[in-house]
């Protein structure tokens, strides 16, 4: 028994002593820059929580704040409700086609966030071809601005949360018993009754988890707001890039970084009181 | 038996266009009759039982219910009650919502929703759980939950697809016999679904046999197990010795058959077929001076004597078998048999069926 337990005690310790670099590694190329971040915060340009001050103060940081926020949350609807629809059909369909779905959702992922603000700008722009063939078609008289403004944001937004929406409803219904909706149906409830009161009430915890993944994800985005906003709508993240790069304003910078990282951390101790996140991302 | 409630008329079912799940199916079930749908796995059963529900289409033939033609009707207006056999009760409700589910979609009020919930679940024994949620609850609450959910808007057919298939015994004899005291209560018509002989044998008022999509007998448990009309229902119902012969003929229902060993054995004559198999129950044969009296008899020698508590079974060699079985109650003054005897072994005509193939 107890040569058992030494035994037990030592490889524990060995399982330390394979795990400790990596943690050595992640702290210095982690834990570090962040505490930097957030020291910076507070003591740049002088000691004190005046950067943090601006958050109530200053307009511009408002109204940068403000704006992420209204983006962060138009996309997660939108994100969500698409999301939800290709999700439905994904599990609908026989093992072959959602195979088939599957890779077409995470194809996207291959490719990078910059060609794909690229190929929007093309799209969308006035003489794209979407615009060509509204007025071509006489729908609209002149080209509609659909991008370097918030809607092209949206767009290009919205274009890459869908599959991580997906996914994790996807793999929330698939935890879904087929079998609880044909016994709705055969208690008397119609296909439409039997998704509101049975189906959709069980998808909520992936409603909420892909939500909140979609939201702080949204939070963050830099390259698409840059270049499908044409310079208009500033998020965050570019807003923090500038007061780095170009008003070389580090304390600002820092501040924004540490709430938005803050804001971040606090939906996720938020969707971790409502739901198992291990259970919903299938773990 | 009264008027039939269901009838299935000339249904096939096929899932993929080449195999029949489901032929030939002609079977009606009386009102307020409990009847019992009996086979293997995969013969047909839950096809059954599923295009009945409305889960699936007929591939050709019709179902009625009454005078209705349901082979199209949409699942939720047959009216229907319908047990699964993982129960399928909605996780995100409460044993009471899930009761009054049916109800709700019916869009029956509140209060007559909350007093018929209550009604139910005293009627499956469960009063005081409304508030809980499925997953709080035994296998075998969970199934009364069910059953409840499945009655409480009055149906007047239920089904039930091996509802008592992930309960361990003990449970599962005490479910039978509760289900089975609701449909003598209730007096609705129930389809049960089994592949448990002797749950059907103890619950039905007639079990349907079922063997690779074909429904074999229909019949009364007794007359089923006594009187089966195929080597398949012999087989599958209980034991039965098995001996192949030819008929050599027949007269006032019964038939002469003589064995591939050259004896000659008297049995009732099932069908018209010339190659028979012979099924004699082992609990149907005579030993030693009572065989003498029987119309068929013969020499055997016992090879082993197994004792089963309140029965003896004894393999005997006979006939050119090795593996001749009979059974006898464990009685007060029962023959005493030892292996390597000789013995005399004996039944009667009406004990022993010669069906065809
Ligand atoms: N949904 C289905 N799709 C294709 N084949 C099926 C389906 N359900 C059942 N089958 C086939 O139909 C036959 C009968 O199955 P089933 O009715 O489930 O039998 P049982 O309930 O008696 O076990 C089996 O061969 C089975 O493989
Ligand atoms: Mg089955």
């Amino acid at each position: 028994m107890l040569s058992a337990n030494r035994q037990e005690a030592s490889r524990h310790g060995a399982y330390w002593l394979i795990v400790l670099p990596a943690l050595l590694m992640l702290a210095l190329l982690y834990f570090v820059p962040l505490g930097n971040v957030l020291l910076t915060s507070v003591t740049d340009p002088k000691p004190g929580l005046q950067n943090y001050g601006l958050l109530f103060t200053s307009t511009s940081v408002q109204k940068a704040l403000v704006t992420t926020v209204r983006i962060a949350a138009i996309t997660t609807f939108f994100a969500l409700l698409l999301g939800y629809v290709v999700a439905y059909a994904m599990r609908a369909a026989s093992t072959r086609t959602q195979r088939f779905m599957l890779v077409g959702v995470l194809l996207p992922f291959w490719i990078s966030v910059l060609v794909r603000s690229f190929a929007w700008i093309a799209l969308l722009g006035t003489q794209g071809p979407l615009n060509s063939a509204l007025v071509a078609w006489g729908l609209v008289d002149e080209p509609v601005a659909l991008v370097r403004n918030e809607t092209g944001v949206l767009i290009g937004m919205v274009h890459i949360m869908v599959p991580y929406a997906v996914l994790t409803l996807y793999a929330n219904m698939r935890g879904i018993d087929v079998g609880l909706v044909a016994a709705a149906r055969s208690l008397g409830a119609s296909r439409f009754q039997a998704f509101r009161m049975v189906f959709l009430p069980l998808t909520v915890p992936g409603l909420i988890g892909a939500g909140t993944l979609v939201f702080i994800l949204s939070l963050g985005f830099y390259v698409t707001p840059a270049l499908l906003g044409g310079g208009k709508v500033l998020m965050i993240a570019e807003y923090v890039a500038v007061q780095i790069n170009d008003t070389l304003r580090w304390g600002l910078g820092t501040m924004l970084a540490a709430t938005l990282m803050i804001a971040v951390l606090g939906c996720l101790w938020a969707l971790s009181r409502v739901i198992d996140v291990k259970r919903l991302f299938g773990a | 038996m009264s008027e039939p409630l269901v009838r299935f008329i000339d249904v096939r079912k096929s899932y993929d266009g080449k195999a029949d799940a489901v032929r030939a199916l002609n079977l009606e079930v009386a009102n307020g009759e409990f009847l019992t749908l009996l086979g293997p796995s995969g013969s047909g059963k839950t096809t059954t039982l599923t295009m009945l529900a409305g889960f699936e289409q007929p591939t050709a033939g019709r179902i009625f219910v009454g005078a209705d033609d349901i082979t199209h009707v949409p699942v939720e207006k047959r009216g229907i009650g319908m047990v699964f056999q993982n129960y399928a009760l909605f996780p995100n409700m409460t044993v009471g919502e899930n009761i009054g589910f049916p109800l709700k979609v019916r869009r029956m009020a509140g209060a007559e929703i909350a007093s018929k919930v209550t009604r139910a679940l005293a009627m499956v024994r469960l009063e005081g759980l409304a508030d809980r949620k499925p997953q709080q609850l035994s296998g075998g609450q969970q199934q009364r939950v069910a059953v409840a959910r499945a009655l409480v808007f009055e149906p007047r057919l239920v089904l039930l697809d091996e509802p008592l298939g992930a309960l361990d015994r003990q449970l599962r004899e005490q479910m039978q016999y509760e289900l089975k005291h609701l449909h003598e209560r209730l007096g609705v018509t129930m389809v049960y679904v089994t592949h448990d002989q002797v749950e059907a044998m103890t619950m039905s008022d007639r079990v349907a046999v079922f063997s690779a999509g074909q429904l074999r007998q229909v019949a009364a448990p007794r007359r089923l197990y006594e009187e089966p009309d195929s080597l398949f229902v012999a087989r599958f119902l209980g034991e039965s010795n098995i001996l192949p012969g030819t008929v050599r003929e027949r007269r006032d229902g019964q038939c002469g058959v003589v064995l591939n060993g050259g004896q000659t054995v008297v049995a009732t004559a099932v069908g018209t077929s010339e190659k028979v198999n012979l099924a004699v129950r082992p609990e149907k044969i005579a030993l030693g001076s009572a065989a003498a009296g029987c119309i068929n008899h013969f020499p055997a020698k016992v090879v082993e004597v197994s004792f089963l508590g309140d029965q003896l079974r004894v393999r005997l060699e006979a006939l050119g078998q090795e593996d001749f079985i009979v059974k006898f109650a464990n009685a007060p003054g029962h023959a005493a048999l030892e292996p390597g005897g000789a013995i005399e072994i004996g039944w009667r005509a009406e004990d022993c069926r010669a069906l065809g193939e």
